[in-house]
């Protein structure tokens, strides 16, 4: 279920005349960890809440399998959404649910409301939650609260619930910002394998440039909302660095 | 490099009343001086209320529980108004209050539901209670309705306030799963304000119990109307006995409350 996703000259203003993307054109494609890397402020959370139209572009077109989202309103819009998963930096669980629950959130945009209310989820999905647990270690806390977990356990559990709506396009906004430098790893190694076995494109921000340069095959590089650098890790020379975040004496 | 800072300017006085202040607490000061010569309170009067103060509670005791039959019908009649006026205003109150929350719903939508819960909670019950008397007639019919009112206003407000309170993050990560709008209701905010909720519907109830007691007095049923006959025939002493019984019945309320809130903390 590989997508291909079209971002064709997206712009977005939040205050009318100053935009904050300014006209942005990539594409995503193939199951590839992409990372969106640039200073705070560029435009990166924007760009990818744009995706799932969690922001309302202003213009452009953001085309996934050659539909067009922007044009998408209710039901199709719902639609679309259950095909992208997203990962926050705050994982942003619904904390007095339990782990379980959290996971069987991600098919709420397949089940009627009647049976999210009386937690009746289909026996095929609560067996997949349970066997997402096992891949990310959290079969024992399946009953735990979410919000008695710990920071990396917290955005594993925001990551299986993503994996939960068998996505075509997995998004994450600066998954590891809140976490160790252990943990990070941890979490980037799981969105690259979710990645891989699913054989799905993967768009992470983040703001750690050794972390992204090792886990992601493309990096993509934003400043002043638009895209400075896209290309391989190897490529971020202290120039395109320089470029990107401006001034060197944060560069060692 | 050490910094070095001027000294404040002078006018600076921090903690210091402003001249607004300063003419507020005079014109207080005045007003508390003349409605305390205007009321025509003096020492005279004040003994000779004393007196009669002695005289009725003397005839207070010791309390009767008699006729028992009209203190047990206007206890059990103060019970069911607050309990039937708790349930409908709480059954009211949830699509009022979800209408009224302003982070969830657009504010064409909202102005009128708050509007609304406003007016629920513009008039105190007993003078809502004298309305349903006049419109539906003495009985604990215009008790129910009244204490509805009472309790949509009451409701509706801590349930909105509350819904508005909630983390908008959990919300826009079940909305982000492609979870129409019932489901982001369920798994997003029903968990973030149920307890809060029961919380306050406990209060509610006792709040209501309270209330109940009392709008009886203007006909709308319940021990408040055996009460204020008793009072009527100078029966003090089965006043005294109405009174300790509508004490016991808020204690067990307050407790009622309390209990609640201890199981429902977080």
């Amino acid at each position: 279920m590989a997508a291909k996703l079209e971002l064709k000259g997206l712009v977005k203003e939040y205050v009318s005349g100053k935009p904050v993307l300014k006209g942005i054109d990539l594409t995503f494609e193939g199951a590839a960890l992409t990372a969106i890397i640039g200073p705070s402020g560029t435009g990166k959370s924007t760009l990818i809440r744009c995706v799932n139209r969690l922001v309302e572009p202003t213009s452009g077109s953001i085309e996934l399998d050659g539909v067009n989202l922007l044009s998408l309103r209710g039901d199709a819009l719902r639609q679309a959404r259950a095909r992208i998963g997203m990962v926050f930096q705050e994982y942003n669980l619904v904390e007095r649910l339990s782990v379980m629950e959290n996971l069987l959130t991600g098919v709420l945009g397949k089940t009627p409301a009647w049976k999210a209310w009386l937690r009746k989820f289909e026996a095929d999905d609560i067996s997949r939650a349970w066997d997402t647990l096992g891949i990310v270690g959290l079969q024992d806390f399946a009953n735990a609260r979410a919000d008695s977990l710990s920071g990396g356990q917290r955005q594993r559990v925001g990551i299986s619930r993503a994996v939960m709506q068998r996505p075509s396009l997995l998004l994450a906004d600066e998954p590891t910002s809140s976490l160790d430098p252990k943990t990070s790893v941890e979490i980037m190694e799981l969105l690259k394998r979710v990645g891989v076995d699913a054989g799905i494109p993967v768009i992470v921000n983040m703001h750690d440039v050794e972390l992204a340069k090792r886990f992601a095959s493309r990096i993509v590089g934003m400043s002043g909302g638009h895209v400075v650098y896209d290309g391989a890790g190897e490529g971020l020379s202290d120039d395109v660095l320089k470029s990107i975040y401006g001034g060197q004496s944060w560069l060692a | 490099m050490s910094a070095t800072f001027a000294a404040p300017p002078a006018h600076i006085r921090p903690f210091q009343m402003g001249t607004a202040q300063r003419w507020g607490a005079l014109v207080l000061m005045l007003i508390f001086i003349w409605a305390l010569s205007r009321i025509d309170l003096t020492w005279a009067r004040f003994v000779l209320g004393l007196e009669g103060a002695n005289k009725f509670v003397t005839r207070m005791f010791p309390p009767v529980f008699n006729p028992r039959e009209e203190l047990v019908k206007g206890m059990v009649e103060t019970v069911q108004i607050a309990i039937l006026a708790s349930a409908a205003g709480l059954i009211l109150s949830l699509p009022i209050a979800l209408l009224a929350a302003r982070n969830l719903m657009p504010g064409w939508v909202t102005w009128p539901a708050r509007l609304l819960i406003t007016l629920c909670r513009t008039f105190h019950p007993v003078i809502v209670a004298i309305v349903f008397v006049k419109a539906v007639g003495f009985g604990a019919l215009a008790g129910i309705l009244a204490l509805t009112v009472a309790s949509v206003g009451f409701l509706g407000k801590l349930f909105a306030e509350a819904i508005e309170e909630i983390s908008m993050k959990q919300i826009e990560a079940v909305r982000a799963t492609g979870a129409g709008f019932a489901n982001v209701l369920t798994f997003a905010v029903v968990p973030q304000v149920i307890f809060r909720f029961i919380g306050f519907i406990a209060y509610e109830v006792d709040s209501n119990l309270r209330n109940s007691t009392m709008v009886g007095i203007v006909g709308a049923g319940g021990i408040g109307g055996t009460l204020f006959a008793a009072f009527q025939r100078y029966d003090y002493d089965f006043v005294l006995g109405i009174v300790l019984c509508i004490i016991a019945l808020i204690a067990i309320g307050e407790l009622l409350q309390i209990a609640v809130k201890r199981v429902f903390k977080q």
